[in-house]
């Protein structure tokens, strides 16, 4: 299965995972400051600053667009719950 | 039926500008957290300019009556050109599907955080969502001759708020800030009763949490000439209204110069039947301590209350929770302090579980799910340590602590894992 690795840059850590996973499925399991609410794309809790490979990252759903229009987040943010590492280097940090 | 003292009429703030909101003095519950001894009231505004009339926000759905025979006694529903929903819980907005009927022509103002609550309120009455315009801080209406300025106000208490400036009149109309459940038909705060401590409580339950965003709205309104504070709960505050600002600042503000102002944090709390968990709690301190740059704290939680407790959590960067198991479980006073904290916010900060125990050991994995739950980083996994723990194991003791101290300064040294790896 093809790999990533995505690095938390608040608590230094990188994870090599497969491509599929979920941001917030990798940044619980190793407690980096990402926060969560509701877990399904509408309340923008976890919503997380995308240093660097975004392109790394599934295009974002038309919901999870909305959301972030909606909530006013900057460019390069994306929610945690929502996003999907398909390959590459990914860096993020909680927003 | 109108409460004692008050007519089904309007009340005049000032030349143009009514409260026309409703009284429930019988309320003793809201929102299931609070209590109230002598109910609430739901404050909704009119004000006139000359080219049209603005309503300020709604009341609770039963208080419906009230509040249309009010406005209905200042101003026709074709004069309305504007709405301005500052809060959208539905004790501010539960008019608000039937204003939008009887004044269809009228233009929502929101915060953009409110619009897809807006339709979310909207919902079961199958209507389509009115014009609404999202606003923020600087946006103006111009209602002729007078002029509506927004604040963006956010997480006071809803992500939605906002509060609403009459600028010629130095008038401001704030939703949940500044408010407090107390009822009476006085309306204003220097005819009114004691409220005091109405104002005390309703600041510590509902805007506590978020008093970072209490900072922020603080600094917006100190710069604007008030004359009158129109919450949308108790007294309107018309006597003195910048001391309520004032006093709104010294809440949000720790009660006692933070020594440690310039250091991280970490608490340590612990509760202990033999002395196990509380030589873990010890060492786990001793280690932190050594790594320099965090300032700790130990608890034993046998010693205090769960209020004084959850003072301390309010203000540390990090915490760390110790309790033996009995009986499958976390000890009584370890879920008290866990499930005391809605009132203050521990959103990201550090938190960490250990504790000695003689069969199953469940403790440590429950605390640290809970401290999940309230949202806190949980980066290092709990120590277990099974009755008495030797020298071998309080040196993980001081361990774990060496690691959450520097999780705390950020002087980890950066680690490459396998998401295989991870449980």
């Amino acid at each position: 299965m093809p790999k990533a690795k995505v690095t938390f840059q608040d608590i230094g850590v990188s994870v090599t995972v497969p491509a599929g996973t979920r941001l917030i499925e990798v940044s619980e399991k190793v407690g980096a400051g990402i926060t969560y609410g509701c877990r399904e794309g509408e309340c923008c809790t976890c919503l997380t600053k995308v240093i660097s490979g975004g392109e790394n990252l599934a295009a974002p759903s038309v919901l999870e667009d909305q959301v972030l229009k909606d909530n006013m987040a900057p460019r390069g943010h994306r929610l945690a719950c929502q996003a999907q590492i398909i390959g590459g280097e990914i860096v993020v940090k909680p927003a | 039926m109108p409460a004692a003292g008050l007519t089904d009429s309007a009340v005049e703030l000032a030349p143009g500008v009514h409260w026309v909101g409703a009284l429930d003095p019988h309320l003793r519950s809201f929102d299931i957290i609070l209590k109230t001894a002598n109910g609430t009231s739901y404050n909704s505004y009119v004000v006139r300019g000359e080219n049209g009339v603005a309503i300020i926000d709604t009341v609770k759905e039963n208080f419906a009556d009230d509040f249309f025979r009010r406005l209905e006694s200042v101003a026709r529903y074709d004069e309305i050109t504007t709405i301005v929903l500052n809060h959208l819980e539905p004790d501010h907005s539960g008019a608000l599907p039937e204003l939008l009927k009887r004044a269809p022509q009228a233009k929502v103002y929101l915060s953009s955080r409110a619009q897809m609550m807006l339709k979310a309120l909207l919902k079961p009455t199958g209507e389509k969502a009115p014009e609404y315009i999202p606003v923020t801080t600087d946006d103006e209406v111009d209602l002729g001759g007078r002029t509506l300025r927004f604040l963006h106000t956010p997480y006071l208490h809803w992500p939605d708020t906002q509060c609403t400036y009459l600028v010629e009149d130095g008038l401001l109309f704030t939703g949940d800030i500044f408010g407090c459940h107390f009822c009476d038909a006085r309306l204003f705060n220097d005819t009114v009763g004691d409220f005091r401590f109405s104002f005390e409580y309703y600041y510590a339950h509902i805007m506590r949490p978020f008093r970072e965003y209490v900072l922020d709205a603080i600094a917006l309104i100190e710069p604007l000439a008030i004359n009158l504070i129109a919450p949308a709960h108790g007294p309107i505050l018309r006597h003195a209204p910048r001391d309520y600002v004032h006093r709104y600042r010294e809440l949000a503000t720790p009660r006692l110069f933070n020594e440690a102002r310039s250091e991280k944090t970490l608490v340590v709390f612990y509760i202990s039947a033999y002395g196990n968990t509380r030589r873990m709690a010890e060492s786990l301190a001793a280690g932190a301590e050594a790594i320099g740059g965090v300032r700790i704290s130990l608890y034993d939680l046998e010693g205090g209350e769960s209020g004084i407790f959850t003072d301390l959590i309010e203000e540390a960067d990090g915490l760390a929770f110790g309790s033996p198991t009995i009986n499958a479980d976390a000890v009584k006073p370890i879920w008290d302090v866990l499930s005391s904290l809605t009132t203050v916010n521990v959103k990201g900060k550090l938190g960490a579980a250990f504790g000695s125990y003689g069969w199953s050991g469940e403790a440590v994995r429950l605390i640290e799910d809970r401290l999940r739950g309230l949202k806190m980083r949980v980066p290092v996994d709990g120590l277990r340590i099974k009755l008495v723990p030797d020298v071998s194991e309080l040196e993980e003791c001081r361990n774990l602590g060496e690691t959450l101290a520097r999780h705390l300064t950020g002087r980890l040294e950066h680690r490459e894992i396998d998401m295989a790896s991870l449980a």
